[in-house]
């Protein structure tokens, strides 16, 4: 600890930042904070989640259950439950601090700032891609521990946990625009983000499922995400991982466009 | 020179409601104005427009020069809001809430001076490393203030100020502002205390309705409004018609009279000898700006 606390003081006392991007940088800054400063239920809670899933369901369905060749079921369920949790954090990050802001008010000491509102959306992303990627990182590093996990294709592991986790984060900035109420946001966490992520193939392969619901699945982004992520592990998926690629950049963009539509509008933010 | 403030023909509708009437109003530089009008005139929306958190339906303002819609860069960059609501970043303390507040605007370490002088100036040098749930109201106001002037705005909106803080702690704050309009800051004022907007502003504008129903210098405010007030201790009597339309106001007994001239108060005590009305106390006062106030927009 620190070190990582070292590391942080240089990043935060980092005075090598022109005037010009110092305003984005200091929400960066302001929103990685934020996390750090309650880490145990930011960072470390969703860790030890993820390798209780982990435990459980490796415990109860190693030997009974293949889904790869050569992949053993707890070796198969890891790239998956990272990215799961890579996805959930980025998505809780960016929309609990908008939420949390808007209903204590201070969201205002932002909006009287110079910021952009292209500005604004990049300092709220990145803090969720930041969070997002610290959770998988540290649930990578507790689970290969345990398990030998094999690395396939390392660039496609990158560029999936950091769309991926640019997609959630964006849809959280809409969610925090949007909702008004911690039970609105409530209504996010619970009605579309759980049941996508549960029902993408975290823990299965879609190919065990019948035909309907593979169909069905292929509707659910998180399983472009997560069967893409699982290929840069093993080298095998359920689809294309290049088809998986376009999916999650065409939907990060469209999102990410809707998104700044909505910051410019000043939607639900500037009367 | 540039005027600080620009406000042309501004309205703003929310629905039915017509909050603003085109508004129109200039503050120059250095000024040290106070905008005032009872609950629902249109003071915060007027203030919300010039800081960008509502946009106006039709009209425009600009900020020393900057439209605060076309130019919004520029001219938040010379503006410093104090929100009326108490609110505070339950995160981080004092200091770090400042210098985020000062980055926001560009501002880097080379501020840090700026930033503790502010805490000196506003008495919150001792709470600099306290997180801001712990502060008490009064010092949480004061911290809003100080996010105001962070990046040391040439231009400062002050939305009740002081509002729950006591009254040392609000001479310790008037004492810091007054250096900053010393020093060429112009400082727009709205409050409830109208002693202080007398005591410390040298143009008043009122609103009413959504409109702007006066606006002239504190000094001629009060001349145009000048008399003198006259309070009799007479108890629950039943006045004499002749000196009823001079009657400002009545409570516990203590009724209050509008004079025009000296001369009045003689009409007064004899028109109450004549109906046997006794006199238990008498004082006479200058008039003040909430006589302005009450004249103008009413008793809120």
């Amino acid at each position: 600890m620190p070190a990582l606390n070292k590391l942080r003081d240089a990043f935060m006392s980092a005075t090598t930042i022109s005037p010009k991007y110092r305003g984005p940088w200091t929400l960066l800054k302001k929103e990685m904070l934020r996390f750090w400063r309650v880490g145990f239920q930011t960072v470390a809670a969703p860790v030890i989640t993820a390798l209780l899933y982990l435990l459980i369901f490796s415990h109860v369905l190693e030997g009974r259950v293949q889904v790869y060749q050569d992949v053993p079921y707890t070796v198969f369920l890891i790239p998956g439950l990272i990215m799961m949790s890579v996805l959930q954090n980025a998505f809780a990050n960016s929309s609990s601090s908008l939420i949390q802001s808007k209903v204590m008010g201070n969201l205002i000491f932002v909006l009287l700032t110079p910021l952009t509102h292209l500005q604004f959306f990049c300092a709220f992303l990145c803090a969720a891609i930041i969070r997002g990627l610290v959770v998988g990182l540290c649930i990578y590093l507790v689970a290969v521990c345990f398990v030998d996990l094999p690395i396939s294709h390392p660039w496609m592991i990158v560029a999936f946990a950091l769309l991926g986790s640019a997609l959630l984060g964006t849809f959280g900035i809409i969610a925090g625009i949007w909702a008004d109420r911690f039970d609105q946001m409530a209504v996010f966490q619970n009605f579309i983000i759980m049941p996508l992520s549960f029902l993408s193939g975290v823990f299965y392969s879609i190919h065990s499922l019948p035909p309907f619901w593979q169909s069905v699945s292929h509707l659910n982004p998180f399983f472009y995400m997560i069967d893409g992520f699982r290929y840069g592990f093993f080298g095998q998926a359920d689809i294309s991982p290049w088809i998986s690629l376009c999916i999650v950049t065409t939907a990060f963009l469209l999102l990410a466009w809707s998104t700044l539509k909505m910051l410019k509008s000043g939607y639900k933010l500037r009367a | 020179m540039t005027t600080a403030i620009q406000i042309n023909r501004i309205h703003k509708h929310f629905g039915a409601l017509h909050a603003l009437k085109g508004i129109d109003l200039s503050i120059e530089q250095g000024e040290f104005f106070a905008l005032l009008g009872p609950n629902g005139a249109g003071k915060s929306t007027l203030i919300n427009i010039l800081a960008g958190l509502i946009k106006p339906s039709s009209g425009d303002i600009s900020v020393l020069g900057f439209d605060v819609v076309e130019q919004y860069r520029q001219a938040r960059q010379l503006l410093g809001i104090v929100p009326q609501e108490l609110v505070f970043d339950p995160f981080f303390n004092v200091r770090e809430m400042l210098r985020f507040q000062a980055g926001y605007f560009g501002r880097g370490p080379e501020n840090d001076a700026w930033v503790d002088e502010i805490l000196a100036g506003l008495g919150l040098a001792d709470k600099a490393n306290t997180n801001m749930r712990k502060l008490s109201g009064g010092m949480k106001r004061r911290a809003l203030i100080a996010q105001a002037l962070a990046h040391k705005p040439p231009v400062i909106v002050l939305d009740e100020p002081t509002a729950g803080v006591d009254v040392e702690l609000r001479q310790t704050m008037w004492a810091f502002i007054k250096k900053l309009n010393r020093e060429g800051h112009t400082i727009i004022l709205t409050t409830h205390y109208l002693e202080e907007a007398e005591t410390l502003c040298n143009r008043v504008g009122m609103m009413k309705q959504g409109e702007l129903v006066a606006l002239d210098s504190t000094a001629n405010l009060l001349n145009k409004f000048s008399g003198k007030k006259l309070s009799l201790s007479l108890g629950e009597v039943s006045l004499p018609e002749a000196i009823r339309p001079m009657l400002r106001g009545q409570e516990k007994g203590v009724h209050t009279f509008a004079l025009t001239d000296m001369a009045q108060i003689e009409l007064v005590l004899s028109s109450l000898r004549t109906a046997n009305i006794a006199v238990a106390d008498m004082q006479l006062h200058e008039a003040d700006l909430e006589d302005v106030f009450l004249s103008l927009v009413g008793k809120q």
